[in-house]
């Protein structure tokens, strides 16, 4: 082992510190989500706040009854469904995209930002424009046609860029070799390109799943008569807040953990496939 | 004569042979290799029209309807302008609102000042978090693995991010007991919970992470023989800081400092939860004039809001020309 020198013994201060800072911001990060999972835990005659009076299941219990806070199942079932439906259609737009971009074409340009276009502009600023639109027009907005719509505005730019970055190190002269063997387009696509872009489409497809089946501000206006999740968790808001909601908030987030993990590990083992 | 005029053309180096009319052909009709581009794109596009443009441009058009009690009216008048901008009393020199601009625009500017806060802290926060990920964790295995443990909450909802800081800040809150359990206040504070310092610190906690994934990439792209040529050469950590690390990351700061200002300028939600609906944002004020269905009072305020944008994210690429730096 290397001498103690006074260089080596700052480094190693310094190191220290941001260690420490960077714990320090993960308590940040997370503190407020694990004192609302203990305080979901809270007991029968508790409130929403520390000290707890007790444990019990009670809060979780009252989530499962029905008509607690709305129709939650529903609510849920709605959420997991557009959740499903903005990730399939973002993993295809977004390689579509992706795809088309390899060569120059007119207009590009203008496509470019139009796709990223749907990061920047707020979620209020969709939801009031189409809603109103779609009043003038006279189609009442729901959660499966314009709820979806705005969504996938909001989720494709991120598979879009996951995409063109798995798009940018990929190796041409696979397709080419395929290409000059007699493949015709279709069979060099689903036997050389899709197998190595499938974990850059599973990536793509995480954004689409998890921005979607957290996202408010964009379903705001455009739910139509059936709530989202998180639609459901801010009427609740304006109900007395009791622990029930943050049994309910632990629910959502310990699947949307979940669901994160089960990405990885797809991502992962695919990966590894080609290793 | 003729004969060779056509098989031949005059080349740089003699007259070479013309090549055969079927190759030419051919290299037209040879389809560039790849799915046509047409297929790829027309339906995205078409997507990004309905669900995009389309709701934009009805902003802009609904923004000189009028508005009458129950929606609009298809109409071309500057009356919602007017009526943004125009505060009783502007122009009034013994009014005592003499030359106060409109409640709206006043609502913008505390909007826009709110986010000038909060992405200078999230800078403050985060810049250290993804220094620390980038430079100095050695291991890649590590690197990922923290880095992700730091970007995780972005994939949970903000929504519910925003409810737990409830039990946070309340009264009896976690913060003021440990406020008293330190001794730096006697009794509970209640200026947590629905008050400005509380806003804050909930927006930074939901929003820094956001800066932390573009600064990071940015400061991992950099090469570290760089760094360990200026030390060679005896400069300062500071020096090495001021003339290579902060200038290299750049781009990846303005990316994630765009990101902050266009979430927050649009933010109401949090608003609602953490400040009790106490603090008006003009995302607020949009909800609530579309909530009484006067549609294009909210467009004129979102069309403002939109401005501000444009002018704030133009102003950050004057800074810093992201084209040119990735």
């Amino acid at each position: 082992m290397a001498r103690w020198t006074p260089e080596r013994r700052k480094k190693a201060w310094i190191k220290g510190g941001f260690s420490v800072y960077y714990v320090i911001f993960i308590l940040f990060i997370y503190g407020p989500m694990i004192a609302m999972f203990v305080l979901s835990f809270q007991g029968r005659r508790g409130g929403t706040s520390f000290p707890m009076r007790g444990v019990s299941l009670h809060w979780w219990q009252k989530l499962i009854e029905p008509s607690t806070v709305g129709d939650l199942q529903g609510a849920l079932l709605r959420s997991l469904v557009l959740a499903l439906i903005v990730m399939v259609i973002t993993a295809l737009f977004s390689t579509m995209l992706a795809m088309a971009f390899r060569k120059r074409f007119t207009g590009s340009n203008v496509l470019f930002y139009t796709v990223m276009a749907g990061l920047m502009i707020p979620g209020i600023l969709l939801s009031l424009g189409l809603a109103s639109l779609l009043r003038q027009v006279g189609i009442p907005p729901a959660w499966y046609s314009s709820a979806l719509g705005v969504h996938v505005v909001w989720t494709l730019p991120f598979g879009f860029l996951v995409m063109m970055a798995v798009f940018n190190r990929f190796d041409g002269r696979l397709e080419e070799a395929a290409r000059d063997m007699g493949a015709d387009e279709w069979t060099v696509f689903k036997e050389v390109t899709l197998p190595l872009i499938t974990p850059g489409i599973v990536a793509a497809g995480l954004f689409g799943f998890t921005l979607s089946y957290d996202e408010f501000a964009r379903t705001t206006l455009l739910a139509g008569e059936f709530n989202t999740l998180p639609l459901d968790i801010n009427a609740s808001m304006t109900q007395r807040i009791r622990p029930t909601l943050f049994a309910l908030g632990t629910a959502s987030t310990l699947f949307s953990l979940l669901m994160i993990g089960l990405f990885l590990v797809i991502y992962t083992l695919l990966m590894r496939r080609f290793r | 004569m003729q004969q060779i005029a056509e098989t031949h053309h005059t080349g740089l180096i003699g007259s070479q042979p013309v090549p055969p009319a079927a190759i030419d052909e051919a290299k037209k009709l040879r389809r560039e290799p790849g799915f046509p581009t047409a297929w790829l794109i027309t339906l995205p596009t078409a997507w990004l029209i309905l669900f995009l443009v389309l709701p934009l441009l009805g902003i802009i058009v609904f923004s000189f309807w009028s508005s009458s009690g129950h929606g609009m009216e298809p109409a071309l008048t500057l009356e919602n302008y007017r009526a943004y901008f125009e505060a009783e009393g502007f122009f009034d020199p013994e009014s005592d609102r003499f030359l106060t601009p409109s409640v709206f625009l006043r609502t913008l500017g505390s909007t826009l000042y709110f986010t000038l806060v909060v992405m200078a802290l999230c800078l403050l926060v985060g810049y250290p978090i993804a220094y620390f990920l980038a430079m100095q964790v050695q291991s890649f295995k590590w690197q990922m693995a923290l880095f992700l443990l730091a970007m995780v909450p972005f994939w949970t909802s903000y929504l519910i991010r925003a409810v737990a800081w409830l039990p946070m800040l309340g009264r009896r809150g976690l913060l003021n007991t440990f406020l008293i359990n330190i001794g730096a206040i006697d009794k509970p504070t209640s200026l947590l919970l629905y008050s400005e310092f509380g806003y804050t610190m909930a927006l930074v906690q939901l929003y820094v992470v956001l800066c932390v994934g573009p600064i990071f990439f940015s400061l991992a792209k950099i090469d570290k023989a760089i760094l360990e040529a200026a030390r060679d050469m005896g400069a300062t950590s500071f020096q090495i800081f001021r003339e290579i690390i902060g200038p290299l990351s750049l781009p990846g700061v303005a990316i994630g400092m765009i990101f902050i200002f266009v979430m927050i300028m649009g933010e109401f939600a949090t608003a609602v939860v953490v400040y009790g609906g106490k603090t008006t944002t003009t995302g607020t004020v949009i909800l609530n004039y579309y909530a009484i269905a006067n549609y294009p009072f909210a467009a004129v305020n979102a069309l403002m809001l939109m401005l501000a944008m444009m002018i704030g994210v133009i102003v950050i690429l004057r800074v810093v020309n992201i084209r040119k730096e990735l």
